[in-house]
C-alpha cells in the first residue's frame, strides 16, 4: 500500500463578501471616513454590516495515492477552482492541513502570463518558467512543445497575430510538457478543437501513465470518464462522495438531472459578440410541464431561453443545438437554417426545440449551443450541459438493438419485393 | 521524494520562503526579461524613452537651480551637478511607481500560478535598474561636453547604487502591497514621487540645507530622513570627489533609513502576501 502523495485534512476556506461596492479590496478612502465615523460616533459599527461570509470550502478531507487519477466534479461554485488554487499555494486556507509529497504543476487557464507583444518562441520561454520550467528543461523539450503545437511556421510572430486556436495549442502544448510529481488541470479543456482537445487527452493519459498524480476538473464527463479513475463530487464546498469514477459520475449526474433547469447566464466559457446571450436550457414534455429528462420514443421539447442585447429585434437569427455522446461524438444537430426557419424580426426570449419521437437511446448526452446573428457567431457554449434520455420503447414492440448495435433510432420498416 | 514535501496550513510561517524564493530565480529573470523585451521590442522609442524623461528633469532642475542661484561647488558644471542627482532620482521614481502598480498588472498571474510573490516587484526594480544604466550615458555626455573629468572616487558608484536600490525595493514592496489592499492608494503614489522631487537634493545641494544657519535643526534632521538625500549625497561624492563635503550625520540616518524601509517593506509584503490572491 503507497502512502498518500496528497492528504487533505478538514480544510475550510472562507470568502468576505462585500455586497456594497461588489469590488474585493478596501478602498483607503472607506476606512478613513469610516475611523472617522466611528471616533465622531462610537455606538457606530465597527465591523461593515454589508459584508457577509462564505464558506467556499468546508471541512473537507480525502487523501489521494501515487499515481490516481483523480476527478473533481461539481456544479459551477461548488468549489472545485479554489480547491485546485488551495493544493497550487495560490490562495490559502483558513481552516486544514494539507500535505504534498512531491514537485507539483498546475495548469488553470491556458497560457498565463503569455504576453501579446512577444513571439511564439519567446512566450514558449516565458510560460514554461511561469509553470516552474527551468531554462534547460525548456530548452531539452524545445522542439517537442514546437512539435506537438503545430505552430512552428509562426514560431517568430508575435502571438497577437495568432489565431484564437494556435494560441490554444501552443499553450496548451507547453503546459503538456510539463514534468511534476503532481499535475493539476482545472477546466482548460474547455476550450480548444475537438481533436486537438482529444490529443491533449491522450498526452495527459501518458502522463498519468508514467506514475504522475493527476487532478482533474472537467465539465467534460467524457473526458473525465476517459482519463480518470477515481472522482471527488463537490457540493456547496463539502465532499459529498470520493471513490471509483464511475459511481461518482453517476452520482454525480443523478443528481444534476434533477436540476430541471441548466444555468447558462453566468457561464464564462462561451465565446460569441454577446448579441444573443444563452440563459438557460430547460426539458419539458407536450404539456410544457419541466421534466428531470426525456423519454425515448415519446414526444420531448428542449426549451431555450436567452437574452437579446438591449431587447433589440433581430434578424436573420440562425441556432443550432448540438448533441455529443459520452464519448464527445457529435451525433444529431437541431438546425433551424435546416428546417428553413431562419428568424427575422425576431423579438422573443425563448424557443422550443420539438422533437415529435426522442430517437435516442437511455444514456446521459451532453450539447453544444450557438447561435449566429447576421452570419456572425452571437453566442456559443461548447459543452453546454448534460441532459438524459430515459429508457423508452421507441418501436412500440418493446424491443431494441441490443447494446453496442447503435444508439440512434431510426424508424424504417422492411418490405418484401416479389420476382 | 520526500524532499518535495509541502505542507500548507494557514497562519502557518513558511520556513521555505527564501529557499523558494531561490528555486523561482529563473521566473525572476524571466519576468524582467519579458518586460525589457517588450520595452526594447521598438529599440529607438524604447531607449528614447528611457533617455527622455531624465533629460527634461536635469534641464527643468538646473533651471529651478539656476534661477534661484543655488550654490553648486567650484569648477563643476551646473549640468552636469544636477545629472549626477538626477539619474539616481529617476531609477527611484520609477521603480516606486512602477512596483507599486506591478502586483495589480500581473493579477492574472498572482491568481493562477504559484510562486514568492516579492519576485513581481523586485523584477519590475531590475527592470528600472536596466533603464538606469542606459540613461548614464547622458551623464557620459554631458560630461564631454563639458570637459569635465570625474573623480577617482566615482569606482565606489556601485555601492550607492546599492543603496538606491535598497531603498527603492523597500519601498517598493510597502506601496505595492498597499496598492493591491487599497485600490486607491495609486492616486497617493504619484504625489508622492512629485513631492519627493523637491524635497530631494536635485536643484540643489545638501550643503546649501545643513550649512544654512536659518534652518531649525528639527527641519535638517526631518531633511535626512528622506533616504534619497544619503543615495544622491553619494552619488554626487563620488562624481564630484573633493568639491563635496559629506554630511556624515545626515548619510548615516539615510542609510539607516533605507535599511529599516527594506526589512519593513519585506515585513509587510509577507503579510500581506497570502491574501493577494483573494483579493486582487
Ligand atoms: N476571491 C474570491 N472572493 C470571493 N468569493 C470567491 C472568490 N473566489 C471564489 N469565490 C466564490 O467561491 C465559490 C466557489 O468558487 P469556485 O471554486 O471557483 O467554484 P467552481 O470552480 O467549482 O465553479 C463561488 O461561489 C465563488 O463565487
Ligand atoms: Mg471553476
Amino acid at each position: 500500500m503507497s502512502n498518500p502523495v496528497i492528504k487533505v485534512e478538514n480544510l475550510s476556506k472562507k470568502y468576505i463578501l462585500k455586497h456594497k461596492n461588489s469590488e474585493p479590496y478596501t478602498a483607503l478612502r472607506d476606512v478613513i471616513s469610516n475611523k472617522v465615523k466611528t471616533i465622531a460616533n462610537s455606538k457606530s459599527q465597527i465591523l461593515n454590516p454589508k459584508s457577509e461570509e462564505f464558506w467556499a470550502l468546508n471541512d473537507v478531507s480525502f487523501e489521494i495515492k501515487q499515481g490516481d487519477r483523480v476527478g473533481i466534479i461539481g456544479r459551477n461554485g461548488a468549489g472545485k477552482s479554489t480547491l485546485l488554487k488551495i493544493l497550487s499555494r495560490i490562495v490559502t486556507p483558513t481552516k486544514g492541513r494539507i500535505t504534498i509529497e512531491g514537485r507539483v504543476a498546475s495548469l488553470l487557464e491556458v497560457g498565463t502570463g503569455f504576453h501579446q507583444e512577444l513571439s511564439g518562441r519567446e512566450n514558449i520561454f516565458l510560460n514554461g518558467s511561469i509553470l516552474g520550467m527551468n531554462k534547460n528543461e525548456i530548452k531539452k523539450k524545445f522542439d517537442e512543445i514546437v512539435d506537438f503545437s503545430g505552430v512552428e511556421k509562426f514560431l517568430d510572430t508575435p502571438v497577437k497575430r495568432y489565431s484564437s486556436g494556435m494560441y490554444v495549442r501552443l499553450a496548451f502544448s507547453i503546459a503538456a510538457h510539463l514534468e511534476p510529481d503532481i499535475l493539476i488541470v482545472d477546466e482548460v479543456l474547455a476550450v480548444g478543437d475537438a481533436d486537438f482537445q482529444k490529443k491533449c487527452l491522450g498526452k495527459m493519459k501518458d502522463v498519468s501513465g508514467q506514475g504522475r498524480t493527476v487532478l482533474f476538473v472537467s465539465h467534460n464527463i467524457a473526458a473525465v470518464q476517459n482519463l480518470c479513475d477515481k472522482g471527488i463530487y463537490l457540493k456547496q464546498g463539502k465532499v459529498q462522495m470520493i471513490g471509483n469514477v464511475e459511481a461518482v459520475l453517476s452520482s454525480y449526474l443523478k443528481a444534476s438531472s434533477e436540476i430541471q433547469q441548466i444555468d447558462l447566464a453566468d457561464r464564462k466559457d462561451r465565446s460569441g459578440n454577446g448579441i444573443i446571450h444563452f440563459v438557460s436550457v430547460e426539458v419539458k414534455n407536450e404539456n410544457n410541464i419541466p421534466m428531470k429528462s426525456l423519454q425515448c420514443g415519446k414526444f420531448g421539447k428542449i426549451r431555450i431561453n436567452f437574452n437579446r442585447k438591449n431587447n433589440m429585434p433581430l434578424n436573420n437569427v440562425h441556432f443550432a443545438f448540438g448533441i455529443n455522446d459520452e464519448y464527445g461524438q457529435r451525433i444529431a444537430q437541431f438546425n433551424n437554417e435546416i428546417t428553413n426557419q431562419l428568424f427575422s424580426d425576431l423579438r422573443v426570449d425563448t424557443i422550443d426545440i420539438i422533437i415529435n419521437k426522442v430517437p435516442f437511446r437511455q444514456g446521459i448526452y451532453s450539447f453544444v449551443l450557438f447561435a449566429t446573428v447576421n452570419n456572425e457567431i452571437a453566442d456559443w457554449i461548447q459543452d453546454a450541459g448534460t441532459f438524459e434520455v430515459e429508457a423508452g420503447d421507441f418501436y412500440n414492440t418493446g424491443k431494441l438493438p441490443p447494446d453496442g448495435q447503435g444508439n440512434i433510432f431510426i424508424e424504417h420498416s422492411f418490405q418484401l419485393i416479389q420476382p | 521524494m520526500s524532499k518535495h514535501r509541502i505542507v500548507i496550513e494557514p497562519d502557518t510561517e513558511d520556513s521555505n520562503y527564501w529557499k523558494d524564493l531561490w528555486n523561482f530565480r529563473g521566473l525572476f529573470y524571466f519576468l524582467a526579461w519579458r518586460d525589457i523585451l517588450v520595452r526594447y521590442k521598438q529599440t529607438a522609442i524604447g531607449v528614447l524613452w528611457s533617455l527622455l524623461r531624465p533629460v527634461l528633469t536635469i534641464t527643468v532642475m538646473a533651471f529651478i537651480g539656476w534661477l534661484f542661484k543655488s550654490n553648486i561647488p567650484g569648477g563643476v558644471p551646473r549640468l552636469v551637478f544636477v545629472a549626477a542627482a538626477t539619474l539616481p532620482w529617476t531609477f527611484f521614481s520609477t521603480s516606486f511607481s512602477e512596483a507599486s502598480n506591478s502586483l495589480i498588472a500581473n493579477s492574472n498571474l498572482l491568481t493562477k500560478v504559484y510562486f514568492p510573490r516579492l519576485i513581481v516587484p523586485a523584477s519590475t526594480v531590475i527592470v528600472c535598474l536596466v533603464d538606469f544604466f542606459i540613461s548614464l550615458v547622458i551623464l557620459i555626455v554631458l560630461m564631454i561636453f563639458c570637459k569635465f573629468i570625474p573623480d577617482i572616487k566615482i569606482l565606489l558608484l556601485p555601492l550607492f547604487l546599492l543603496l538606491a536600490l535598497v531603498t527603492s525595493l523597500g519601498t517598493g514592496l510597502y506601496v505595492a502591497s498597499l496598492n493591491v489592499k487599497y485600490r486607491d492608494f495609486r492616486y497617493i503614489v504619484p504625489f508622492i514621487v512629485q513631492f519627493g522631487l523637491y524635497a530631494s537634493p536635485i536643484a540643489f545641494s545638501s550643503n546649501d540645507i545643513y550649512s544654512n544657519q536659518s534652518i531649525p535643526k528639527i527641519l535638517k534632521i526631518i531633511y535626512s530622513l528622506n533616504p534619497m538625500v544619503g543615495v544622491i549625497d553619494g552619488f554626487r561624492w563620488c562624481v564630484f570627489g573633493g568639491n563635496i563635503s559629506m554630511n556624515l550625520t545626515g548619510f548615516i540616518i539615510s542609510i539607516f533609513i533605507s535599511i529599516l524601509f527594506l526589512g519593513f517593506g519585506i515585513w509587510y509584503f509577507r503579510r500581506m502576501e497570502k491574501s493577494f490572491a483573494d483579493v486582487i
